[in-house]
Formats: C-alpha cells, sequence, structure tokens
C-alpha cells in the first residue's frame, strides 16, 4: 500500500513513485547521502552530531519513545568493537510502516544507520528484516548492493578515515524478536529468548559487544534531522515529541495505510485521512499504538492527538504508531479473544508467569466468547494479569496484560453480557458483513 | 548412516557461505537461520538429518540447531504441500476479511488448519501478524510470496495458478 495522504513529508518524500523510487539514483537525486557527504567532509565529532539529534527530540518509533540521542551517548567511547543494529523484525499486530520504509526507501534507512554509525563509533551493522517479508530483505539487500558499490559502505567511506559495513539479517516468524535483546540472540544464530536487563545493549549487544539498537523509522528520521536541524524537526511537533511520524492505520477505514503527519496531529484529522469510517458506520473503539497497546472507546479517542503525551494521558500508548481502528460490527470479546491467542501463540516461554499467564488469559477469554464464561472470570483475568505485569525479563507479558484488562475495563457490559447470555452482543450476522471480505447479498 | 556432506548441494553450500560471510568469523552460528531456511527450500521440509548436516556445516551442535529450527513458525519440521498457504488471522486483519478468507480457502480445498489436501498440492496455515495490515487480507504463499487484498476472486485466482 503506497502513502495516500501526508502532512509535512519527511520520510514520505520518496514514496510517491511507488516500487520506481527505491534506488540509489532516485535517493540521491532527492539529496540522499548529502548529509553523510557533509559530515565526513567536515569531520564533524560524534558529540556535536549526538547533540544534534538530541535537540530534534527524536523518540525511539518502534514503540517505547526512549529518546534516540540519548540513546547513543550511552555507548562507551573506547570499546574497541561496536555494533548497530536495525530492527525490522515489525510484528506487532497492526504496524505496517518499516515494510513500506524498506520497501519506497531503503536507502534512507542505510544512510540513518551509516550516521548512527559515526556518532557511536561502530564498525559493522546489521538490519533484521522480519521473516514474512522476503520481498523487502531481497530490495534492502539490493540497496545495500548499490550504497556499497558507490562507496557509502566499506571501507574508508567516501575517501574518509571511517569505515562501516552492513547486512541484512532475514527473521523467520518469532513477534519475540521484535524485542531488541531477542533480536541480538536471533542474530547470533540462538532461539530469540530476550536477555535480563542490564547490562543493556550500550553496554553487553551482539556479541556481548556495545551496540546501538533503534528501529526503522528512527533511522529513517537521522538523514532529515540533519538535513533541517535539530531545532527545526523538533517545532514541526510539539514539545516533548519531536518530527512527524508514521501511522499505519489499519481496520475499518476506507484507506487502510501509512500517513505520514506531524506529531500532535488530531485523530480525528487522521482518521479523515484515512477515508473515514468504512461504510459510514460509527467508531466503536481504537488500539492506537500496536496490538500491546490498551484500548480506546470512540468518545475518549476522537478527544487524543497522535503524540506520545496525549495518548499516554488517555491511558493508552503511543507505541509503533499503529492505529487499529474498529467500528460497531466488533465484538470486544472476540477481538480480544483473537488478540490473547495471539499472545500465547508468541510467548517465548522463557519466564513462567508470561509462558502460563499468557495461555491462562486466552483460554479464559475463550471460554467466554464461546458462551461457557463464568461470572467470576471477568476477576480471574484480571488477577492472572496482576500477576504477569512487571514480573517477567521481557514485556512481553506486559504486552498481554494491556488488551486484556483494557478491553474489560472499557467495554466491561460487552463481556457480562456474554458470560450471561452465553453469546455476542453484536449480532453474528453484522459482524459477518463488518469485514467487508463477502459482497453485499453473497453467501 | 547418511553421510552428512551429502545432504546439502553445491548450489547450497554456496549460498549459506554467502550468509557465513555477513558474519565476523568467529561467528558462523549467526548464518543458521539463513542455513537452514535454504535448506527448506532444497529439501522442501527440514527432517532432523537435514538439521544436523546444516548444523555440522556450521560446526553447531546439533541440538543448537534444532532450537532454532523449532522455534521459530516458518521453518517445516514436517512435510508440508507443495504450496503452503498462511492466511493471517490476526485482529487487523480479521477486521478487513482475514479470518472469512482463511474459511473460504478451507472449504475451497476441503481441509483445516495444519492440514495437507489429499494430493499433496495443498497445505494450510494460520499465520500471526506478517506486518501487513494496511494489505489485508494477507496471505503467505510458501514463506516468501505475500499476496494482499485477497478477496473471494484473488483467492480463486491464487488457487487456480497453484497447479
Amino acid at each position: 500500500m503506497a502513502l495516500i495522504d501526508t502532512i509535512n513529508p519527511l520520510l514520505t518524500t520518496g514514496w510517491s513513485k511507488g516500487d520506481a523510487g527505491w534506488s540509489l539514483k532516485d535517493y540521491e537525486a532527492r539529496g540522499g547521502y548529502v548529509q553523510l557527504k557533509r559530515i565526513l567532509a567536515s569531520k564533524m565529532t560524534q558529540d556535536d552530531l549526538i547533540a544534534e539529534v538530541k535537540k530534534s527530540v527524536l523518540r525511539g518509533r518502534g514503540g517505547a519513545g526512549f529518546p534516540t540521542g540519548l540513546k547513543w551517548s550511552f555507548m562507551p567511547k573506547a570499546a574497541p568493537e561496536k555494533y548497530v543494529v536495525c530492527n525490522t523484525d515489525e510484528g506487532e499486530p497492526g504496524t505496517f510502516k518499516d515494510r513500506d520504509l524498506m520497501r519506497f526507501d531503503p536507502h534512507s534507512v542505510i544512510e540513518g544507520m551509516i550516521i548512527a554509525a559515526y556518532a557511536v563509533g561502530a564498525k559493522l551493522g546489521y538490519n533484521y528484516i522480519h521473516g514474512e517479508i522476503f520481498d523487502m530483505y531481497q530490495r534492502f539487500e539490493e540497496a545495500l548492493d548499490q550504497a556499497r558499490a558507490a562507496g557509502y559502505l566499506g571501507n574508508n567511506i567516501l575517501g574518509s578515515d571511517f569505515s562501516f559495513d552492513l547486512f541484512a539479517h532475514h527473521g523467520w516468524g518469532a513477534y519475540i524478536c521484535g524485542e531488541e535483546t531477542g533480536l541480538l540472540e536471533s542474530i547470533e544464530g540462538k532461539k530469540g529468548q530476550p536477555r535480563y536487563k542490564p547490562p543493556f545493549p550500550a553496554n553487553f549487544g551482539l556479541y556481548g559487544k556495545p551496540t546501538t539498537i533503534n528501529n526503522t523509522e528512527t533511522f529513517a528520521a537521522i538523514p532529515f534531522i540533519l538535513g533541517m536541524g535539530g531545532e527545526a524537526y523538533l517545532n514541526l511537533g510539539k514539545p516533548n515529541n519531536g518530527g512527524t511520524k508514521l501511522f499505519s492505520v489499519s481496520g475499518h477505514v476506507n484507506r487502510p495505510g501509512n500517513y505520514e503527519v506531524p506529531m500532535g496531529t488530531p485523530f480525528a484529522k487522521l482518521l479523515e485521512m484515512a477515508g473515514g469510517m468504512r461504510g459510514g458506520r460509527k467508531l466503536k473503539a481504537v488500539i492506537p499504538g500496536g496490538s500491546s497497546a490498551p484500548v480506546l472507546p470512540a468518545d475518549i479517542m476522537m478527544e487524543c492527538t497522535m503524540d506520545y503525551d496525549s495518548i499516554a494521558k488517555a491511558g493508552s500508548m503511543l507505541g509503533s504508531g499503529a492505529v487499529i481502528v474498529m467500528d460497531e460490527t466488533v465484538c470486544m470479546v472476540k477481538a480480544l479473544e483473537r488478540l490473547s491467542y495471539f499472545y500465547f501463540e508468541e510467548s517465548c516461554g522463557q519466564c513462567t508467569p508470561c509462558r502460563e499467564g499468557s495461555g491462562w488469559l486466552y483460554r479464559v477469554v475463550h471460554r467466554i466468547e464461546h458462551g461457557e464464561g463464568r461470572p467470576e472470570d471477568l476477576d480471574l483475568l484480571n488477577r492472572v494479569t496482576d500477576n504477569m505485569m512487571g514480573k517477567t525479563i521481557c514485556a512481553l507479558a506486559d504486552a498481554a496484560a494491556f488488551p486484556v484488562r483494557s478491553f474489560i475495563k472499557h467495554f466491561k457490559s460487552e463481556f457480562e453480557y456474554h458470560i450471561e447470555n452465553k453469546k455476542c452482543l453484536v449480532d453474528p450476522e453484522v459482524q459477518r458483513a463488518g469485514s467487508g471480505f463477502f459482497k453485499a447479498g453473497a453467501a | 548412516m547418511t553421510n552428512q556432506n551429502d545432504m546439502l548441494s553445491p548450489e547450497a553450500i554456496k549460498k549459506i557461505d554467502r550468509e557465513v560471510a555477513k558474519y565476523p568469523a568467529d561467528q558462523k552460528q549467526s548464518a543458521v537461520m539463513a542455513a537452514l531456511v535454504i535448506a527448506q527450500d532444497e529439501k522442501g521440509w527440514l527432517s532432523k538429518e537435514t538439521i544436523a548436516a546444516v548444523a555440522g556445516y556450521l560446526g553447531m551442535a546439533p541440538i543448537a540447531a534444532y532450537e532454532v529450527a523449532s522455534f521459530y513458525n516458518m521453518y517445516d519440521l514436517q512435510p508440508v504441500g507443495k504450496y503452503k498457504l498462511t492466511v493471517c488471522t490476526n485482529l487487523p486483519c480479521a477486521l478487513s476479511g482475514g479470518v472469512h478468507a482463511a474459511d473460504y480457502v478451507k472449504e475451497k480445498l476441503g481441509i483445516d488448519f495444519n492440514e495437507t489436501t489429499a494430493d499433496g498440492r495443498f497445505t494450510l496455515k494460520e499465520g500471526e501478524c506478517m506486518g501487513a495490515c494496511g494489505d489485508a487480507p494477507v496471505m503467505l504463499v510458501n514463506n516468501k510470496r505475500m499476496c494482499s487484498f485477497m478477496l473471494p476472486e484473488q483467492i480463486d485466482k491464487l488457487l487456480a495458478e497453484c497447479k
């Protein structure tokens, strides 16, 4: 899905030509690799570079929203062997922005990674690409060959004394590898089970060496930030929420797709850009930041602006910017059942509260959905989440718990109806029509 | 006993070597995920012998390679049909027909998830998020080919194409 609409395009400037605009010559024609050249020619110091990124208040676009410049500054200067890693293991349900970045503008990610490597003193980097998007993995490999042939990668880049090489690592189907230390384990050729933190990757990362790991969109923003200056980038958004952001809008809208808007854009505006509600139906709920973010009912969501602080204040998370839109044809119990199955399926099994808890959550929501719920089940679900949250090595347990707690909190009467009447509040025929799969009137 | 060196073709070895070259010389194990994919592409699925051959080539214990093969969803540790169809039914896809698309395929092929048609042509799998929710319903053919906007007409076309 190519970009359909945008305000202040930065990351998506190269997307307008669709699949015809991704290669090196196109990227260079729109100012690509100019920032890398400028940094190398002026022998910019690492400190100045990191300071500029800090000024932009770019916050990690993978979900956690940690300030990128600060993360880079944690890298020990003296270490002889360091790595830069890009997290393109985009598997958070609802998120599909990094796939389009790989597809339409892979060189912006490459340039961003080279600049990051310069800033932290890394000689080698990897981009870990989600297993299910083989075409994008191939495209990225092709883009790497182009960059290498042009002298942007390898020894003594553009005649400087800076050397850096970059390779693509293809995942093969494991949501947990989107967790940064699980991802590092995976690059090392192991099961992708997250590591205890601390130590954080900046001290003990890939192969036990200091490593900077950022999301694809974060790296892609770097050349633009350096081009316009950190302050100008910050001013595109709102204080503490710098720049623009890609939002992946899915579900019950007329035009699902990626939209780049300044941080702080009203949700109502984003919904309008996505063509409004499918079939003119009524908005019921939105998951604003990927499936792990708490769901918000329509009235609360319509008051939000799309930035970290506004969404957090409303009780959810901006996360990866995956906006899952649900209309009145959705049974919230069935929706939660599917999400709970996902976390049960994808728990890596390392920590007992997550391995067992995610199974309990799925089985109990499943029985409510299938007319076998018990009056005490809602309390039981909340109790299980209490025993999961904050009690595991990584955040997957919390990610499994947030949907359960928020669905029950905001749509309790629908769960109670299910338990009492052993059926959906929303008529099954209405639900069936909601997906748009069957043409009206067809069997 | 199978000679492990005969398990992988010279073409597969060449591809694996290209992957090994991406990593530091003392980190050959990093190539195990790619090597298992290459072996699976060649053999159709990963038997214990194939996994052991990959492990042997990379200087790893067979169990270490098996741990990887059994951890990631897209490795097939059992034989599959000529075409493995994986349908995403996760919530964002389901809102736009992912579950209905899976139901449609099940009915067309007369099989359920994790089953193979009697003629060995199709295996059907339920998939988790493929990171393409804007293109829902989404399906993967043999792990590598993504098919977008799979409404009934497109599904009919795809099934007819998979001879």
